[in-house]
């Protein structure tokens, strides 16, 4: 400030303009949108990391204990917790570290107990740190308290909750939850090697050669996304298990372990590397080629120099994509994995198998570190990918060039039969009667009803939740992302908008689903009541799928020229009508997008809904985890053929939504 | 000085009435660490057509945004047909506006972007029809209604943008240079239209421009900006024929500029020569810039002084015997450079009609007698230099 009153500022306080209408909706509408993210990410995720650090130890020398006679007459005597289990060694020392809902019972310390015997006992704290519990009331003062033996066997020790890196320590010492990391680590790199390999050459192929059937390989090359990670493993298994129709192949190595989960995970994020790389390949400046040949640059050189220069942000990209996602993906390891443990099915078998959600929290902290940072990575480097752009440039036009058409037609046919095979295999199994006893077809494996799972009424809550998820999410993700581009002022809260709203793609799906058990299974949380209900599954998926859907929104709406608002504005219109007659119409093919990704997504997603899920809110992609969980491989396989045709017919059917709204809606785009 | 001006046009333009609409105090406006408005305080009469003219970077369209309370000002008040606005949001102020992209809702027909402003203000639907009809007509565009923006031309958009910001009359018309996007023979035939139709609606209107021709051929008065001030403000033939300093000067049409020194505070030395100038007022031996436009260089003729200047009362200090350098056929006038001692190693460019050149049969190499029209040699403090 004293830099400008030295340039002649008069010293006073800066103006304040008035707020008109529509500063206040707008504002308001902001704060609403931001505080459903920060209740349904930042609060959850809060109480999470507060978790990882919160350790429970019982602390026998808290507790003195005195017993009396037959007669009920005391001696005086008292003992500590800690002395009566130096006599009977009844607690080891780890048993004294427990998780939050920790009890011990305190009889075994006296052997002649017996809860008919009239023997009375008392106990107490020592300090105002100590608790107990007696049936169900909790005892945390410092006085005796005298019990007779019946009551006596329902006392147990409460442990006292201290903050400190106790769960991490307990975390790293622990070698089979260590080697998680080296394992996670390892099949992401190269799950992420061997995708964006095939990917970029894929990609190439599509954009720079004159192979046929370009439309075909690039619906092909799509499909995985339409399927929830897990399915891929099931097929491998019907390919490779031990009753595999070849699983000769592998020359007796097992599928069970990182060889199933590196080809499940080119399968499920070979549609992801392709449309970033072939985004960056499609860019290219025809004129740095024109440049190449008139120097007599080899083509191999061009290569070198001039394509891959050009996708190398693609490249990276697509890298950083890929690892986020197989290091966070659980489905895929939980059903082929074996015993090769990773982090991500770690939090599960924490949480669900041992019941211990600190160390839950421990792996999801554990988990969230690489999966920011190889997000903060990737926005940087898109970031840096528009710069690339220029007005001037000039498509690059393939020429024809038999030799090398040829050869990318036949890698484009391998990969396609690649992942047409993996989905024919599913959909094999699931018509198979009984693999490999009884060949014939037959729709056993679809009455889901007999099976574990939910049955169909799981493919029909997964429906309901997918429409939900794809109108709920679209209007709160394009009004919120409208509200923080288009408003006036108000730099700080928008700043911060836009920080809380790009979070959600760092946060992996496991780690989000944990993190709501913390917060809104809370009892003492006024939201709980939301839990186990259809609601919290479609929070959980609007959030989880926030980031990508808002950047698609910003995308649109930055193209919008920026003084409509000012105009409308100056005409003294309200700014929501601007909004519904020309904001929603223009942008109407981006909101058709953002809702056709969140249906796919709901449908396919199992990550965060895997923890609150309650038996009246079954959905069809955890289906399919129980049934494979339970060994009804081929079920699990017709519910996870289901999803596809599902998604499929839910693209086909937004694709001729698009076309018939567009010819009404955009008609002012073709002159 | 600015308040009586508009009676005293001398270009026999209508005469707007006095009654002050728009007076701007003291604004101030920063961006950080930077000011883009310092001090600015500005009066705006009824039914004026303003033209904020200077470079990009002046602070105009930052002005004219504090005045449509688009970007509020850091400092200072405003008020409009005697409301104080300082504080208001645009909703709440009265003004019709036009963007340089236009800003046509690309998903409404012309009639509906037309209408746009028109609805929820308790109108009927015959009402604004008729007036989509009337606006159409006023504008020239009657049979395109039906028609979406991206098929009409950019000269024809910015037409429906003018209509658009009319429709509901508001008291002031902001104009955020609206031609600029436009081609050069559409902006002329444009600019033309734009006066015309400011002149039969009688609305006060603000227009923001870097193109000095489009200041000069459109404004009642001009407001010329550098740096976040006030240059100048005054009608276009006051700023064109009497710069108060060197910077408008030089910004607005083109001036040769040498460096002088005063010889009294109506006459300037040049190069040892004493030439007779507008009263300047500083004092003998300043150091000064002398600066006469081109096209007030009264050629005399070739050689010696030609026959038909005899009738001319030539003081003798101002005129003086050049060398014709070069000359340029720029088509409707002959661009020359001369040179003269007294101009050191400059050349005076003067523009001189194609019947001069062919009257006095210049060439070039030759030697010709010019007047230095003293009412229009101005002396300028160097110090002024250092505003641009």
């Amino acid at each position: 400030m004293t830099d400008l009153s030295q340039q002649g500022l008069p010293a006073g306080p800066v103006i304040k303009g008035k707020l008109s209408r529509d500063d206040i909706i707008m504002r308001g509408g902001m704060i609403v949108i931001a505080l459903y993210l920060i209740v349904s990410m930042v609060m959850p995720l809060y109480a999470m990391l507060s978790k990882s650090f919160s350790t429970y130890h019982v602390d026998l020398s808290q507790y003195e204990f005195q017993q009396s006679d037959k007669d009920g007459v005391f001696d005086g005597t008292s003992l500590s917790g800690a002395q009566l289990n130096s006599q009977i060694p009844v607690y080891a020392p780890k048993d004294l570290n427990t998780g939050a809902d920790g009890r011990l019972s305190v009889t075994k310390w006296f052997p002649d107990f017996s809860f008919r015997s009239p023997v009375k006992y008392r106990l107490r704290n020592v300090s105002p740190n100590g608790r107990f519990l007696v049936s169900s009331t909790l005892y945390t003062g410092t006085d005796w308290v005298e019990l007779d033996s019946n009551k006596f066997r329902r006392v147990q020790l409460r442990p006292i909750k201290t903050t400190g890196l106790g769960n991490f320590v307990n975390y790293f010492s622990t070698p089979a939850l260590f080697q998680s990391i080296k394992n996670s680590l390892w099949i992401s790199v190269v799950s992420t090697v061997i995708t964006v390999t095939l990917a970029f050459w894929f990609a190439y192929a599509l954009n720079r050669s004159c192979i046929r059937y370009k439309g075909l390989f690039r619906l092909v090359a799509m499909a995985p996304i339409l399927v929830p990670s897990l399915l891929p493993g099931i097929a491998l298994v019907y390919l490779f298990g031990n009753q595999g129709m070849i699983k000769e192949l592998l020359f007796g190595a097992s599928i069970y372990g990182p060889i199933g989960i590196i080809i499940g995970s080119v399968f499920f994020t070979f549609p992801h590397a392709f449309l970033i790389i072939s985004t960056a390949l499609a860019i290219s400046d025809a004129r740095l080629y024109e440049a190449a040949t008139s120097l007599r640059t080899s083509s191999w050189r061009t290569f070198w120099t001039v394509t891959i220069p050009g996708a190398r942000y693609g490249l990276i990209s697509a890298a950083f994509v890929v690892f986020n996602l197989v290091i966070t993906d659980f489905g895929l390891p939980k059903v082929i994995g074996g015993q090769f443990n990773v982090l991500a099915v770690d939090i599960y078998k924490q949480v669900i198998g041992q019941q211990n959600f600190e160390m839950g929290a421990v792996v999801s902290v554990v988990l969230v570190i690489p999966a920011i940072l190889a997000f903060a990575i990737d926005r940087f480097v898109q970031s840096k990918q528009v710069a690339l752009l220029s007005a001037r440039s000039v498509p690059f036009q393939p020429q024809p060039d038999e030799k090398r058409d040829r050869a990318l037609f036949a890698y484009c046919s391998l990969v396609a039969v690649f992942i047409i095979g993996l989905l024919a295999v599913c959909q094999f199994a699931a018509l198979v009667k009984f693999w490999p006893y009884d060949l014939s077809l037959s729709l056993t494996n679809y009455q889901f009803d007999k099976m574990d799972g939910g049955g169909w009424g799981s493919y029909f809550n997964s429906i309901q939740m997918a429409l939900i998820v794809a109108v709920i999410g679209t209007g709160v993700v394009f009004f919120g992302a409208y509200l923080v581009e288009k408003s006036n002022g108000f730099k700080i809260g928008r700043g911060l908008f836009q920080m809380v709203a790009m979070l959600p793609m760092a946060i992996p799906g496991m780690v989000l689903g944990l993190a709501y058990i913390f917060f809104f299974n809370n009892p003492a949380n006024p939201l709980n009541m939301l839990y186990g209900t259809m609601a919290i599954l479609v929070i959980c998926t609007v959030t989880h799928f926030y980031t990508v859907s808002h950047l698609t929104a910003v995308t649109a709406l930055k193209q919008m020229d920026r003084e409509f608002e000012s105009v409308s504005a100056s005409l003294k219109q309200p700014t929501m009508k601007l909004f519904s007659r020309v904001t929603v119409p223009v942008c109407l093919p981006s909101v058709l997008d953002i809702s056709i990704y969140l249906f796919v997504n709901a449908m396919t997603t199992v990550s965060a809904v895997v923890f609150l899920y309650s038996p009246k809110t079954t959905l069809a992609s955890i289906a399919v985890l129980n049934m494979d969980d339970a060994g009804d491989i081929a079920p699990a396989a017709a519910m996870g053929m289901m999803i596809f045709y599902t998604n499929a017919a839910a693209r086909i059917i937004h694709l001729v939504i698009s076309k018939g709204v567009l010819t009404r809606t955009q008609a002012w785009r073709f002159r | 000085m600015q308040t009586n001006i508009l009676s005293q046009d001398a270009a026999g333009e209508a005469v707007p009435s006095p009654k002050l609409y728009l007076s701007i105090k003291n604004l101030w406006k920063a961006f950080g660490t930077f000011l883009a408005l310092k001090d600015i305080s500005l009066d705006i009469h009824e039914g004026e057509f303003i033209c904020f003219l200077g470079p990009s970077g002046c602070g105009k369209t930052t002005l004219l945004r504090a005045i449509a309370g688009l970007d509020l000002q850091s400092q200072g008040s405003m008020t409009q047909d005697g409301q104080d606005v300082s504080t208001l949001p645009p909703s709440e102020r009265d003004f019709g506006i036009v963007f340089q992209s236009y800003a046509l809702f690309p998903n409404l027909t012309i009639e509906k972007n037309i209408a746009f402003g028109l609805e929820n203000i308790g109108r009927g639907k015959a009402e604004i029809d008729a007036r989509v009809q009337e606006l159409l007509a006023l504008v020239g565009l009657p049979d395109q209604g039906k028609k979406y923006p991206a098929q009409l031309s950019g000269g024809q958009q910015q037409r429906i943008a003018l209509a658009r910001a009319i429709a509901t009359n508001p008291g002031l018309l902001l104009l955020d240079e609206p031609l600029s996007a436009l081609d050069a023979k559409v902006r002329v035939h444009l600019r033309h239209e734009i006066k015309e139709l400011q002149r039969k609606l009688g609305v006060t209107t603000i227009m923001v421009t870097h193109d000095q021709e489009e200041a000069l051929a459109m404004a009642d008065r001009i407001v010329v900006m550098n740096h976040g001030i006030i240059e100048q403000v005054g009608s276009p033939t006051q700023v064109y024929r009497h710069p108060s300093s060197l910077f408008v000067a030089d910004f607005i049409g083109e001036m040769n500029q040498f460096p002088a020194r005063s010889a009294g505070e109506d006459l300037i030395d040049l190069g040892g020569t004493i030439v007779k100038g507008e009263k300047h007022g500083l004092p003998k031996g300043a150091p000064i810039l002398a600066a006469i436009r081109p096209e007030d260089i009264i050629p005399h003729g070739m050689g010696a002084r030609s026959p038909g200047a005899e009738d001319i009362i030539i003081t003798p200090e101002n005129a003086v015997d050049v060398e014709v350098r070069e000359m340029e056929f720029l088509g409707s006038f002959w661009r020359c450079r001369l040179h003269h001692d007294m101009f050191g190693t400059e050349d005076l460019i003067a523009d001189f009609s194609i019947n001069a050149v062919r009257r006095l049969g210049l060439e070039e190499g030759g030697t010709m007698n010019i007047e230095l029209d003293r009412k229009r040699l101005l002396g300028f403090n160097l110090e002024g230099c250092h505003n641009d």
